[in-house]
């Protein structure tokens, strides 16, 4: 018999809370990365207008959590349920950050023709999506092997972004605009080698809330 | 081996008749700690904490086996003197239970009848409990009005300074606030640490949080059996027992 039932509901409904933000950062993710593909400056616009509903989802789950804990004491593995979706919550925060600076990248590089075809960023750009993805399910789960196998991934993506980096400093020149577009690229390798780091970071949130040991998955 | 223990329990078993209320008990407890007892009703903690200073000698039919050590010196050997082992293992009751007399002779009624009769030496006693059990600010003007006219959370305070005043070693509370109001509930709280300081203090709670708050162990009780024993903040963190688990996050039965 459960008795706290009502407590425990309010749990699963920070569950789907968490779940229902990780969904909207997976297509903010994908819409950015889309944006620079395809030049399209009015799918980078709706990436960054997106972002204050991001930021309006981690202060509902945020709000949600201290009510629980003021409200209701949490013990064991409901209190790591907790610290873990205020955990997740900053992190999926975090990661729609680089969705939108990647967007802001797409308006600044305003149209112009790529030096080169982008060839390792879309790589880049579907494990990172990929990540996130695991990571969530990870966490509906409580998969803890799912979460620990996103250390491997991320060795990828860190991997292709060393990759993007010698490629590109290959690529420079004493052409400004050429440099400038370059540097640009650069960074969004750089966002996206970020959102690796902070899947790992909700790998390790999983692991805690599931096991109470912590483990690093980005070494 | 046991000196550095305070309290040292082996092989404890309890039976009230054909009744097996404690199985095996095993647990050690060092000086100037707090320990929580906690538990579902009916699960042996009450009964193990009166085995601690023989409280239970006073119910007919229970039977003990095992050995409850305070200090290395078995409580159940022969050479035991009950009176001393209560004056060193002192107990506070879930409802404040104040003799009626005035303040200062509810205090100075212990020291009496272990013999002090010196006015001077007993004022002081007096003072130094009150003191100690953070009462004296509040009663020292009327030490001589009666203990009734306290408060509840004043009363049990009082109880705990009259402990005091015999200068034991080991605390016994058995739900000592479950009567009090939430402010008297901290302050006996707060009280309690301060007094580890110098005590050591067993408590048995049926409030979690108030385990979680006050004490350094924890021991988790079921159908007298011990469960588990671990520092509190594992135990309210990530216990090793999903019975535990299951008792401290309310999903139990």
């Amino acid at each position: 018999m459960d008795t706290r039932s009502g407590f425990h509901h309010s749990l699963d409904g920070l569950r789907s809370e968490l779940l229902a933000m990780g969904r909207n950062v997976e297509q903010l993710i994908h819409e950015a990365v889309e944006s620079l593909a395809r030049a399209d400056e009015k799918l980078a616009k709706a990436v960054i207008d997106s972002d204050d509903e991001v930021d309006g989802a981690m202060s509902r789950i945020d709000e949600l959590c201290l009510r629980l804990i003021a409200l209701q004491q949490p013990m064991a593995s409901d209190l790591r349920v907790i610290g873990t979706a205020l955990k997740i919550a900053t992190d999926l925060e975090r990661i729609a950050d680089h969705a939108v600076d990647i967007a802001k990248i797409t308006i600044r590089l305003n149209g112009e023709e790529l030096v080169k075809p982008l060839e390792i960023i879309p790589q880049m750009a579907e494990q990172a999506k990929d990540m996130l993805r695991e990571s969530l399910l990870s966490y509906t789960e409580r998969n803890v092997h799912r979460a620990a196998a996103l250390a491997d991934k991320d060795d990828g993506v860190d991997k292709m972004y060393s990759t993007v980096m010698t490629e590109i400093i290959g690529l420079m020149g004493t052409d400004i605009a050429k440099n400038r577009q370059l540097t640009h690229l650069m960074l969004v390798a750089s966002h996206l080698e970020r959102v690796g780091d902070h899947t790992t970071n909700i790998g390790e949130a999983v692991i805690y809330m599931v096991t109470g040991k912590r483990k690093d998955l980005n070494v | 081996m046991t000196e550095r223990h305070k309290i040292n329990v082996s092989k404890l078993n309890l039976f009230y008749g054909d009744n097996h209320a404690l199985h095996d008990i095993e647990m050690t407890i060092e000086s100037n700690t707090i320990a929580a007892l906690i538990g579902p009703s009916g699960c042996g903690k009450s009964t193990f904490l009166r085995t601690l200073n023989r409280m239970n000698d006073l119910i007919d039919g229970v039977r003990i086996t095992g050995s409850v050590a305070v200090d290395g010196q078995n409580v159940y050997g022969p050479e035991t003197d009950i009176v001393s082992l209560r004056k060193r293992v002192g107990m506070v009751f879930q409802r404040p239970n104040p003799f009626p007399m005035s303040i200062y002779d509810n205090i100075a009624y212990g020291p009496r009848i272990h013999g002090t009769k010196k006015k001077a030496v007993l004022d002081e006693i007096v003072e130094r409990s009150l003191r100690q059990a953070a009462l004296w600010d509040e009663v020292k003007d009327r030490l001589n009005k009666s203990a009734l006219g306290l408060s509840g959370g004043q009363q049990q305070r009082l109880c705990i300074a009259r402990l005091l005043a015999v200068e034991p070693d080991v605390l016994l509370m058995d739900e000592p606030t479950s009567a009090l109001d939430p402010i008297s509930t901290l302050k006996v709280e707060e009280l309690t640490q301060t007094l580890k300081e110098r005590y050591t203090i067993i408590i048995v709670t049926h409030n979690m949080q108030q385990a979680a708050r006050i004490s350094d162990v924890t021991s988790f009780f079921l159908n007298g059996y011990l469960v588990e024993t671990d520092k509190t903040d594992k135990i309210f963190t990530n216990p090793n027992d999903q019975r535990t688990e299951d008792y401290i996050t309310g999903r139990f039965g």
